[in-house]
């Protein structure tokens, strides 16, 4: 596990650059993910996914379908990737503090 | 000097097929000479370490790469698995080695001029290791570090014309037998309508949107040379609804022994003169054909189109000319409940530009799966959920016998509401005027 000194914040990840603990996700974290995943500015509706990927992930215990975020957030597959250009997975979902996703990817 | 010891792998060095540790040996050597005077963007031991935790591997009999890795490349969710050691001090070479999966062309024919090029870019940016190909059909980039992924990636788009492969809850490359390329019971070209589809869906193809993966797999015949049936959610297999066509005089060659049966598969052993009322009329599924007086005779009505025979004498038979294929869906290895082999679907399409049947078959099932699917279910798995009748209804398929393979057993049978006369809102008032308590 690698440390990530940022803004006067240390955040520990691992390899691909995922928080270790949803706990210490903070502005800071969304600020250095930003540089990482190509994303020039944060705009609303960048905040807004991160906000409902939060929110699902704490009701729930996991990362909402691909579908389900499209519903809750009302965009497309297609907005979501140009505001996340690693996709809602890598992106997004490292953005907003959650797990790393698993499984056959 | 090799950089570690290698004695259970030097075993697998004896022996008539081909090594692959040998093979490595041989790739590592190169890279330590490196007469080429290649800038190496990743460590120039790579296959010594992979080689050095794979005798690890060996010995301890367990893997020793870490758990999952998300990387990739802007713009898309998927065609990199990212892959790190969990010994990265004593291999340093492969602390990072992400496999990278390229969009293989359709039936795999290659000019070396590409080949060439491809494998100069993987030497300079990559371990110079490759799978030819993934068994989904890709060809395989093994190993390399994080920061090479985009400049691979531009390399390939920008210089070769080359994109990437599927991976993750997507439409995965799809692949195809040679078909018409070189083969004759090819009913379809299942190469044009392998790289149109991968053309057509390759937004599905790069940004995961399902619920979790999806294969298509193209055989231009039942004899299945890519399995599809076994190993495509949909899988599309040629076959023709006519008469098979017959060739009288080649049949007679080959009863006399001037034609060996199946082209001569089975001349390493002494199995006799050909006996084709043995070796073809008694082994036909159906029992529907017939030799007599010199004449092959076939009932093409009860044909199940096998293949046997054709396969047994292909100068003499030939898949009849009215063609097209049949879609067959739910194909999955065991996990989660169970493995499964492509149900038949649609009995028979025609397969002509563009291909506009088959998208709406696609596209129909895609809506209800990616709409109904639990997250990581395979389409089969939703098959078993919501039932069969379920995926004819949202294909707008009517029922045929040739649905099944036996109608149900058991009695538990649904019937919709308005298929009931009276419907099922009862009073029980009603039913006790007639019948006491």
């Amino acid at each position: 596990m690698a440390t990530v000194e940022f803004q006067g914040k240390t955040f520990t990840v691992d390899e691909d650059g995922f928080i270790e603990s949803y706990d210490d996700w903070c502005e800071e974290w969304v600020q250095w993910v930003k540089q990482q995943e190509g994303i020039d500015e944060l705009t609303d509706d960048h905040r807004k996914v991160i906000k409902v990927l939060q929110d699902y992930y704490e009701k729930n215990g996991i990362a909402p379908m691909v579908r389900i975020l499209s519903k809750l957030t009302g965009f497309k597959l297609k907005q979501i990737y140009e505001l996340f250009p690693s996709g809602p997975g890598k992106g997004a979902c490292k953005m907003a503090g959650l797990p790393k996703p698993t499984g056959c990817v | 000097m090799a950089k570690h010891q290698t004695p259970l792998l030097d075993q697998l060095e004896s022996g008539p097929w081909p090594s692959f540790v040998s093979d490595l040996k041989q790739e590592a050597e190169a890279r330590a000479k490196n007469e080429r005077n290649i800038e190496y963007q990743i460590p120039q031991d790579v296959v010594e370490d992979l080689m050095g935790v794979l005798e690890l591997s060996y010995k301890d009999g367990t893997t020793h790469w870490k758990h999952g890795g998300i990387v990739g490349v802007f713009g898309y969710g998927g065609g990199v698995i990212g892959r790190y050691c969990d010994q990265p001090e004593q291999f340093p070479g492969v602390a990072h080695f992400h496999t990278m999966r390229v969009n293989q062309p359709a039936g795999k024919f290659y000019t070396t001029k590409y080949l060439k090029e491809l494998c100069d870019l993987w030497e300079f940016r990559g371990s110079g290791l490759t799978n030819m190909h993934g068994s989904t059909g890709d060809i395989i980039f093994l190993g390399t570090t994080t920061p090479q992924l985009e400049e691979i990636f531009y390399e390939l788009t920008h210089k070769h014309n080359q994109d990437l492969g599927g991976s993750g809850s997507n439409l995965r490359t799809p692949s195809d037998c040679i078909g018409q390329a070189r083969c004759e019971y090819a009913c379809y070209d299942t190469q044009a309508l392998c790289h149109y589809l991968t053309n057509e869906y390759q937004d599905e193809l790069h940004r995961p949107a399902f619920p979790y993966k999806f294969k298509f797999k193209f055989d231009g015949c039942p004899n299945c040379c890519v399995a599809s049936i076994a190993r495509a959610d949909l899988s599309f297999v040629g076959t023709w609804r006519d008469e098979i066509q017959i060739d009288q005089e080649a049949v007679k060659a080959y009863v006399a022994g001037e034609f060996p049966p199946n082209a001569g598969a089975h001349a390493g052993r002494d199995w006799g003169p050909f006996d084709i009322q043995k070796e073809v009329i008694d082994r036909c599924p159906t029992g529907c054909m017939r030799y007599e007086d010199g004449k092959l005779e076939i009932n093409n009505r009860e044909c199940t189109r096998c293949m046997h025979c054709i396969n047994v004498m292909p100068r003499a038979l030939k898949p009849g000319k009215d063609r097209g294929c049949s879609i067959l869906a739910g194909a999955k290895a065991p996990i989660l409940d169970g493995a499964q082999m492509g149900s038949l679907l649609v009995p028979f399409i025609k397969v002509e530009e563009p291909y506009d049947e088959i998208k709406e078959v696609i596209e129909a099932i895609w809506d209800w799966w990616m709409e109904e699917g639990k997250n990581r279910e395979r389409l089969g798995e939703l098959m078993k959920r919501q039932g069969f009748q379920k995926l004819l209804e949202v294909t707008n398929i009517k029922p045929v016998p040739q649905h099944v393979q036996e109608p149900r057993t058991n009695p538990y049978i649904f019937w919709k509401e308005e298929e009931v006369p009276g419907g099922f809102e009862r009073d029980i008032k009603e039913f006790r005027k007639h019948h006491q308590r």
